[in-house]
C-alpha cells in the first residue's frame, strides 16, 4: 500500500499503557513460571544425576539445593509448578469452551491463585 | 459453519486442514495431550520427591528403589521435557524474531530438552537398578 503517512502513524497502544489486570497478569504469570520452571527442572536433575553417581557429588549437590537459598528456590519452584498446574486445568477448561464469562474467568483466576498457594504449603507442611 | 459455495479454499486445502500456517492443529493438540498427561504425573511425582529433599542419600535412593516411584519419575521426566520443549518452542517463535537466530534457539531447545530427559531418566533408572 502506498502509504505516505509511514512512521507518523498512531500505534497500537504499547502493553506497558494497559492497566495491570488479573486476566492479563494472570497470563503474563503462566508464561513466566513455564520458563522458570525449565530451570528449576535443570537443578532436579542434576541432583537425581548426582544421587546416581556418589555419596559424594550427592553432598555436594544436596548441600547447595537445601541451603538457604537452595531453599528459598525449591519452594519458589513449587509455587510455579502448583500455579502453572492450576492454570493449566483453567487452560484446559476454556480449551473445551467453558468458563468465558468475564466473571468466570476473574474467579477462576482467583481460585487459581487461593489453590497454588494451599497446596504449596500443604506441601511443605507434609514433606 | 460456511456453506460449501462460500468457501474460498481449494477442496485439497480443505481435506489437509492444515491452514495457512501449513502445520495444522499439530503442535496445539500435542501440547494439550502432554498437559493433561501431567497434571496426575506433576502430582504424583513431587509429593514424594519433597519428603526425601533434605533427608539424604540412602532417602533418596531408597525411593526410586521402589518400582512406582521409579516408574512415576520416569513418566514424569519425559513428558515434562516433552512439555518444556513445546512451551519453550511457543516462547521463542513468539519473542524472537532474527530468522537465523530463531532457528537456532529452536534447534537448542530441542536437542536440550531431550538431553535433560535422557539424563534425568538414567539416573532414576540406574538407581532403580540398584547401581
Amino acid at each position: 500500500m502506498s502509504d505516505v503517512n509511514r512512521g507518523d502513524r498512531p500505534l497500537s497502544p504499547h502493553l506497558q499503557v494497559y492497566r495491570p489486570q488479573i486476566t492479563s497478569v494472570l497470563s503474563i504469570l503462566h508464561r513466566a513460571t513455564g520458563v522458570g520452571l525449565t530451570l528449576a527442572a535443570c537443578l532436579i536433575v542434576w541432583w537425581l544425576f548426582a544421587a546416581a553417581t556418589s555419596a559424594e557429588y550427592f553432598a555436594f549437590a544436596d548441600d547447595i539445593l537445601t541451603s538457604l537459598i537452595g531453599q528459598l528456590i525449591l519452594i519458589g519452584s513449587l509455587w510455579a509448578l502448583m500455579y502453572h498446574s492450576f492454570n493449566g486445568i483453567r487452560h484446559l477448561f476454556w480449551d473445551a469452551g467453558y468458563g468465558f464469562e468475564l466473571n468466570s474467568v476473574t474467579s477462576s483466576g482467583w481460585m487459581v491463585v487461593i489453590a497454588s498457594f494451599v497446596a504449596t504449603a500443604l506441601i511443605v507442611l507434609i514433606a | 459453519m460456511t456453506s460449501a459455495n462460500s468457501d474460498l479454499r481449494t477442496p485439497a486445502n480443505r481435506v489437509l486442514g492444515l491452514g495457512s500456517a501449513k502445520d495444522g492443529v499439530g503442535h496445539w493438540w500435542a501440547q494439550r495431550l502432554s498437559s493433561v498427561a501431567l497434571i496426575p504425573l506433576t502430582f504424583l511425582f513431587v509429593i514424594p520427591l519433597a519428603g526425601v529433599i533434605g533427608e539424604g542419600f540412602d532417602a533418596v535412593r531408597a525411593l526410586y528403589q521402589q518400582p512406582y516411584h521409579a516408574i512415576i519419575a520416569i513418566l514424569f521426566l519425559a513428558v515434562t521435557f516433552w512439555h518444556h520443549q513445546q512451551g519453550l518452542q511457543v516462547v521463542i517463535e513468539d519473542y524472537v524474531h532474527g530468522k537465523g537466530s530463531r532457528t537456532i534457539m529452536l534447534v537448542l531447545n530441542s536437542l536440550v530438552t531431550v538431553a535433560l530427559a535422557v539424563i534425568g531418566i538414567f539416573s532414576v533408572a540406574k538407581i532403580a537398578f540398584g547401581g
